[in-house]
This record gives C-alpha cells, structure tokens and sequence, in this order.
C-alpha cells in the first residue's frame, strides 16, 4: 500500500466515519435519556435517503403512508392510555401531537410536492417527513416499557429494527437507490483529490455536532434532557416530564440520522435494509465512547469508518467481518472501564 | 400431584410423540421435524438466557458453525455425516469456549451486545469464505444413515430428531436439579452471592454457554442433514433472534418451555404465511417479518414471563416429600477453641484519596463472637468487603487459619470456610428454602456435570438434601422447607442467609449487619440464634450498627471512627469507653 493509496483510504474512511458519526451521536442522545439502544436509527438514516431518491423522482415518498399509519396506531394507543387513567381532559393535546401534527407534516409534503421544488425544499422535506417517525415508535413500541430493564429494551430494539426493514421493503420496494450529489466542487489536498462531498459531510457532521453542544450547554430544553439522562426521578421532582424528554431525544436523533442518510446517499447506493449496518456500525462508535460521551462516539464512529476503509482494501468480503471482531475487545475494555452495581441485575 | 404424576405424564407424552407418524400427513411430520431441532437451540437458550441470565443474540451462527461444518465434511469430503457430527460438534464447542473465555467476563448489557457482534461476524463469514459455496451455499449433503438405513424421509428423521429432543429434556431436567444446576440457577442476580458460596461463578457460566452452543451443534448437524442443503441464511442474525423469541414466548428459564416455544413460533409463522396472502396480496413476503416482529413486541410489553410459567400457575402443586435422613456430609476439622483463627494486620484500603480503612489491626479467636461496631462512615463494610475477598486491601495482611488470604479470590475464601450474610438480602426468591441452603452446600461437594445430568450421585444429593434440612431446622425455618425464598419475611429471610452460610460447614461465621431493619422481636430471636451457635463452638465475626444488639450478645467489640481502629475490649468497658462516646454522640466539650 502505498501513501497515496493510504491517505485516500483515510479520506474516504473519515467521510464514512462521519456518516456514522452523526447516528452514533443519536444513539448516545437516546440511550442516556431513555435507556434505548436504538438499533433502528441507521433504518431511518436508510430511510431518509430512500424518501430523498424518491421525491428527486417526483413520486410521493411511501415514508408519508408509513408516518399516517405510525401517527393512527399511536393515537389510538393514547387514547386507550388516557381512558384507562381518566385523563380525557388530555385528550385534545394527543390528538394534536400525535394525528394532526404528524398529519400536518405529510399534507403540507405532499403539497409542496405537486409543486416541484428544487433540491434544498426537497431536502428539508424529506428531513420533515422522516422525523415523526421515531417519536412516534417511541410512543407505540417503548413508552408501555419505558421501566424495563436495558436488555429488554435492547431486545425490543432489535425486534423493532427487523419490523422496520420489512416496512422499508414494504413502502420503497426492493431496488437500490443513488442520489444526485448535492456539490460537484472538489479541491486538492496534499496531493490527493478531496470531493465536494466528502467535505460537505465533514463539515455537515462537525456543525450538527456544534449545534447539539450548544443545544446541550445553552437552552434550559437541553438542560432538562441532560438532567433526565442523569436522574429520571429527580428531574420528575424539578418538573421535567421524562416522557417529553424522550420525544424530544428521538426528534433530535431522527434528524441527526436523517441528515447522515441524505449526505451518505449520493455516495452509495441505499436499500431498504442498508440501514441496519449503518445503525450497528455507528453503534460500536457509540460504545467507543461508553453510550455517555458525544465527542467520545464521534470520534469512535470515525474510528470505525476508517476501520472499515481499511479493511474492505484489504479483503472487501471480509470487512465486515473484521469490523463486528473488533468490537469485541472494545466491548472488554468499556466493560472494565465502566463500574456496574449489583442492584441493576433483574432476580 | 405428586412426581409419579409428572412422571406418568412424561411417558404419556413421549408416547404421544412416538405414535404422532401415524395420524399426521408429510407435511405435518416436516413441521414436527422442524419444530424439533429448533427446540434444541431453544432449550439451550432458555438455559443461557433463562436460567443464567445470559442473553445471547448469536445462537443462530453456533447452529450455522455446525450445519458447515458437517456439510464440508460429507458433502464436500465424502465422509460419514456421523464423523460430520463430531467434527461440527467440537468445533463449535470449540469455538464457544474461546468466545466464552473472552466474553462471559462482560458485564450485562455489554455481554449481550458481544453475541450481536460475534453472531454477525460468524454469519458474514459463511458467505465470504471461498471453499463454503459463498452465498449459494453447499448442496447435495447425504442423509444421516444408521447401519445401512438411510434416514431419508420426514417420517424416518422424525424419529432421529425427537428421540434427541427427548433424551436432552430429561438430561436437562435432571443437571437442573443437579448441584451444578442450583449453582447455574443462581447466576442470575449477581456474582457476588455466588462467588461468596465458593462457586467460581467465570466457570458455571462457561459451562452453561458452552451447553448451549452443544445444543445448538445437534440442532445444526440435524439441519443440514434434513433439508439436505444449507445456505447462509438461516444461520444469519434475524434468525438469532427468532431462537431468542421462541424460548421468551415458552417462558426463558424452563426446559419445556424452549420446546412449546418453538412449536408456537413455527405455527405461527406458517399460518402467518398461509393467511397473509388473503389479507395482503403480494405483499405477504415483506408483512410477514413486519406482523411476526410486531407480534414479539407485544408479547415482550405484555407477557414477560413466557407461556410455560403462566400455565404452570393454574397445575396443581407438585407435592414434594420431606428429605429422608441420609449420611452426613463430610465435615472440615475445626479450630480447637480459643486458638487464633483470624488476624488482620495492619489493613489499609483506600478509594482513590479517601483511607476508608487504615492500618486497622484485630484478632478473632475460635469460639467467641467478636463484633465490629462503629459509626456510620467508620469503614465498617469496606472492612468487611476485605476481609471476605470482596475487595483488596491496599496494604496490610490478613491470615486466616494459619494461611494469607490477603489476595485470594471471594469463592477461594469461601472455600477454606468463611461463610458470610449480606447487609442487604441476597437470595434467590424464585428457589426454595431448601435449595438457597442446599446453595452452600456446593464447596462441600463434588457433583459434576455428567454425574448430575445422569443422575450417577444420588447418595451425595439425599446427604446434601438431608444437611440442608438440618441447617434449616437448626435456625428454626424448618417447618415449610419447600416454600419460595422471596415469600419469607425479612426477619426469616437474614435467617435463612445464616442457614445457607452454616451449610458450607464454615470455620468463621462473618454476618453484615444481620439486625439492620429487623423488629425488636425479631432481633431478639436472631440473638438467641447466635447464642445457640457460639455454644456449638462456631465463630462469629458481626459488623453491626445496633449499640443494643451487640452489647447483650458479643464477647469482645472492635471500634472503628474514621477508617481507624478507635479501641478494642469487652463489651461493659467500650460502654464506657469516653472516646466511643464521642463518636457516637459528638463531643461534651
């Protein structure tokens, strides 16, 4: 291998490792404020670039049918939660946030749809269509859990993730997907050609991050999300709701996935079921970094992607192979760094 | 009910099994015969998952390492599929050991999250390797023929697959009822409890992961030699998942219910295949993964516990008989009276700058009841915690019995006779009395895996069963020895501890605040308790907080303030002792 060879291999690793960067971020978010291993967010990453090719083929994404039927299953859950606690004066709030507003949502994509936007219009809307749906999975499938143990949580993770892939086939078929590059620019680094993409997702993930540091150390909402992470029950005591704490996560790390999958789509091609790598692969960075620190997964996840980089030079069959291995010793060394207490383990 | 029942039931059952070729068509008996050798894999679950509380994602590639394995060696070498099923079974258990040895020491969620690791890599490796038919897979493996008689047909598989599934049920009954099964049931809730009965907790989990993968071995070679071809998909880590689902939906943590599981799971998987179509044209192969996981989740938010549990709610109790009197089990020498049994010497134990415990320095003689009082803050636990191999100390030695056991693991202490209680109950409440007490029996005994499986050391279970009954009559808990752990009061349940620890025939008896939340009736009763038990010789060690408690009770009292050792004396001259009284009190001045 020469240093050529190498330093595009670096390149290319890092453009990879800040896709995963972006989702690994999102799970860290939704693991410290609800305990969720949220295995499905590389779904919605997928999901988000195949809304994405979708709409650039002027068809109405079947991410819309999929938020209608979430935001109805959700809505009747909530009702039958509200009746059974004689909470019916709530009722005109859910009915807000879990039908109209998510209703709202894909109206006003379908309408702006008809009127062929240009590309950043049909960026943002299928940004807009892809958040609704984790917080609303949240509702349906994890808040009658919220109590349960991590491993409980994790397995329904992982049953959800597989729900969702059959979804994904379901409303956006079998075929592969590539969308257009958002920048044709390139420039020259040190003697090796950087593209326009692979800065855009640098630079992409680097402000998304910014933008939660800030979020996190600035805004009394950031602050509330932090102080559920550490304590659910003490921040219930200073009036935070951790169920809307959640909601809020889940928004936050759709968007994060979703932007992941709009900049990761131009440059390879996305299935229905890509998602799962991406969600796992950004998962091992996530534990790089403990599932608590934000730098920590970042700067995992691009481990990973240079990893992987690497590895599919050296045997493409075979990386993903050496990527899951080396999650192993990783795993040791957080299981070493981090102290358990008895207590947590289930009789 | 009694156990002739539940053996009458058994027989009826296998010869339900036996007969069912004759009234199912071919396609049932298929079924049948898938149901079978999933069953397999799912039993093995519901042991790791279940009963040891290791929740394994990665079966599915143990079954695939196995199916290979037997393919490549018939299939593409001509041998017998019977030197496939040796090879494919120890490689796998090969396999599993070194994954196990690298892995069973992660701690919770982290464990599981290794078997999505290694399930995938495994998974991704049958369609990568040159020489294992990539992703077409490997066809044309011969039939598993015994003698000249080619198992060819369901029907005559059938036989093969369920006579397996049989002979492994009762063997697992049989190792869960084993000594080495009570320690594998008392995985879950913790290593500490099971470290400090003298059981390497590292092993029994090593054991239990590499049973499961032996199952999931059979499970495999079966497969392979059924279908007559494998491909990597159904080793792949949906299908992990799928295993892991079926011994949840029968109940994780009972043997029966791995195999209902299995049948529930695959039913319902045809049905959904047949009925889908109706409902959803075209568009059946992709809703069914979407109405199977669906259905996972509900069942996970609504029924936790598993089919077979909630059923065996509404069977009558099984009425168990009391343990007959059976030879004593071997007893350790013990220390003449009045000779020095523990010493510790100048024991310091810090956490980062905090000197919880320094340079502290005490005595225990055989025979008497020292207790090691102070208050709170005073390094009292943490003393404790060194003293029973729970924590190191920084500096200082501790001799036990004429032997350091300053850097000895928790079950080596246990094992050369310091039994102890904790401040905070830890029993198993889904085990009877008798089974917590049969508990700390294990260091006393040797009973191994095939022993317990084919049931070769009854002598040692009825002597075991009979000490246990003992211990219990001794602390008073004797009358309802078949009852749940978890339904004692607390009082009885710090009781029950000192039953399980006099079990292990110990030399020096350690109990961690045994008053702490009891009742003034109750603490009179536990005192009366160690009265009884000083006057059969044994030595008491109490780290305890009730002033009162200890006073009437002990021989001798150890202070502590502050990590230090404030003074030491008979318990009339600590009463008065002014520097305890300001510890306790604060100062006059």
């Amino acid at each position: 291998m020469t240093s050529d060879i190498a330093a595009i291999l670096a390149i290319d690793g890092i453009a990879t490792g800040a896709v995963y960067a972006l989702v690994a971020i999102g799970t860290v978010l939704i693991f410290t404020v609800t305990r969720v291993i949220f295995i499905p967010f590389g779904d919605i990453a997928a999901f988000t670039a195949l809304t994405l090719a979708a709409l650039d083929a002027k068809r109405f994404p079947g991410t819309g049918a999929l938020v209608v039927i979430l935001a109805c299953i959700a809505t009747l859950i909530e009702i039958i939660s509200l009746l059974r606690n004689g909470e019916l004066r709530l009722l005109p709030r859910a009915l807000f946030f879990y039908l109209a507003l998510p209703l709202a949502v894909v109206g006003l994509a379908w309408l702006t749809m008809r009127a062929e936007p240009p590309l950043a219009i049909r960026l943002v809307l299928a940004l807009m269509l892809i958040t609704p749906i984790a917080p609303l999975l949240d509702r349906i499938v994890f808040r009658p859990i919220a109590d349960g143990t991590v491993l409980l949580l994790l397995t329904v993770s992982v049953a959800l993730h597989f729900a969702l892939v059959g979804l994904g086939l379901l409303f956006f078929g079998p075929e592969g997907v590539r969308t257009e590059p958002l920048t044709s620019l390139s420039t020259e680094f040190a003697g090796v050609l950087i593209s326009g993409q692979t800065m855009l997702i640098v630079i992409a993930a680097l402000v998304f991050s910014g933008l939660l540091y800030l979020f996190f150390d600035f805004t009394l909402v950031g602050k509330s999300l932090r102080a559920t992470a550490v304590n659910r029950t003490g921040s219930r005591l200073m009036g935070i709701r951790p169920a809307r704490a959640g909601t809020i996560a889940y928004l936050l790390g759709s968007l994060m996935a979703g932007v992941s999958g709009i900049l990761i789509a131009p440059v390879n091609t996305v299935f229905y079921d890509s998602g799962f790598l991406i969600g796992l692969k950004a998962f091992v960075g996530a534990i790089v970094g403990g599932m608590t620190s934000y730098p920590g997964a970042a700067i995992g996840a691009v481990g990973v992607g240079i990893l992987e980089s690497f590895a599919s030079f050296e045997s493409s069959a075979l990386k993903d192979v050496i990527v899951f291995s080396l999650l192993i010793p990783i795993l040791i060394w957080r299981s070493l760094a981090s102290l358990h207490s008895e207590e947590e383990i289930e009789e | 009910m009694t156990r002739l029942h539940v053996q009458l039931a058994a027989v009826a059952a296998v010869a339900c099994l036996a007969l069912a070729p004759l009234v199912l068509n071919p396609f049932s008996i298929t079924l049948m015969n898938y149901i079978g050798i999933y069953s397999l894999v799912a039993i093995g679950l519901a042991l790791l998952t279940g009963v040891g509380g290791i929740v394994s994602f990665g079966q599915a590639a143990f079954v695939g390492v196995a199916a290979y394995a037997t393919a490549w060696v018939s299939a593409l070498n001509g041998y017998s599929p019977w030197l496939g099923l040796v090879f494919g079974v120890a490689l796998t258990c090969g396999v599993a050991t070194v994954l196990g040895v690298v892995t069973l020491r992660l701690q919770g969620h982290f464990l599981s999250l290794s078997t999505v690791a290694w399930g995938l890599a495994i998974g991704f490796l049958f369609g990568n390797v040159e020489g294992l038919g990539r992703f077409n897979g490997i066809s044309s493996i011969p039939p598993i023929s015994i003698g000249s008689f080619a198992l060819v047909s369901s029907a005559q598989i059938y036989f093969l697959i369920w006579g397996i599934v049989v002979v492994v049920l009762f063997l697992g009954y049989n190792l869960l009822d084993s000594r080495l099964g009570r320690a594998m049931r008392a995985l879950r809730g913790g290593n500490i409890l099971v470290e400090s009965l003298g059981i390497n907790a590292f092993r029994i989990k090593l054991v239990t992961f590499v049973i499961a993968a032996f199952l999931a071995s059979l499970s495999g070679w079966l497969y392979a030699h059924m279908s007559r071809f494998i491909s990597p998909g159904p080793f792949d880590a949906g299908m992990g998942i799928e295993y892991l689902m079926m011994s949840m939906v029968g109940g994780a943590g009972s043997l029966l219910g791995g195999v209902v599981g299995a049948a529930i799971v695959t039913l319902l998987k045809n049905s959904v295949q047949d009925y889908l179509p109706l409902i959803a044209k075209g568009a059946s192969g992709q809703l069914e993964i979407v109405a199977f996981s669906a259905l996972f989740i509900l069942f996970l938010q609504w029924a936790r516990q598993g089919i077979v549990p909630f059923v065996a709610r509404y069977l009558p109790k099984i009425k168990r008989e009391r343990p007959q009197a059976a030879p004593p089990l071997p007893r350790r020498p013990q220390p003449t009276p009045g000779e020095l049994l523990l010493k510790v010497d100048g024991a310091e134990r810090r956490f980062g700058g905090l000197v919880a415990v320094n340079n502290v320095s005490f005595e225990v003689r055989s025979g008497e009841i020292l207790a090691v009082i102070g208050p709170n803050g005073a390094g009292k636990s943490t003393m404790f915690n060194c003293l029973t191999g729970a924590l190191r100390v920084n500096k200082g030695e501790i001799v036990f019995a004429g032997r350091a056991i300053t850097r000895d693991p928790q079950s080596r202490i246990a094992k050369d006779g310091i039994a102890r209680t904790f401040q905070h109950v830890k029993l198993r409440p889904r085990m009877s009395l008798l089974e917590n007490v049969m508990l700390g029996t294990y260091a006393r005994t040797s009973t191994g895996l095939f022993a317990g499986a084919f049931r070769l050391n009854q002598r040692e279970e009825a002597s075991t069963r009979h000490e246990a009954l003992t211990q219990l009559e001794r602390v008073g808990l004797g009358d309802k020895p078949f009852e749940l752990a978890g339904n004692l009061p607390l009082g009885n349940q710090r009781i029950l501890e000192i039953a399980r620890a006099l079990a292990a025939d110990p030399a020096l008896l350690v109990l961690d605040e045994p008053a702490a939340g009891l009742r003034r009736q109750e603490k009179l009763r536990l005192a009366e308790l160690l009265r009884s038990l000083r006057s059969d010789h044994l030595t008491i060690l109490i780290v305890e907080h009730d002033m009162e408690f200890v006073m009437s009770l002990v021989d001798r009292i150890v202070v502590l303030d502050f990590g230090s050792k404030l003074c030491e004396g008979a318990p009339a001259a600590i009463r008065s002792d002014e520097r305890v009284q300001e510890a306790y009190l604060g100062g006059v001045a």
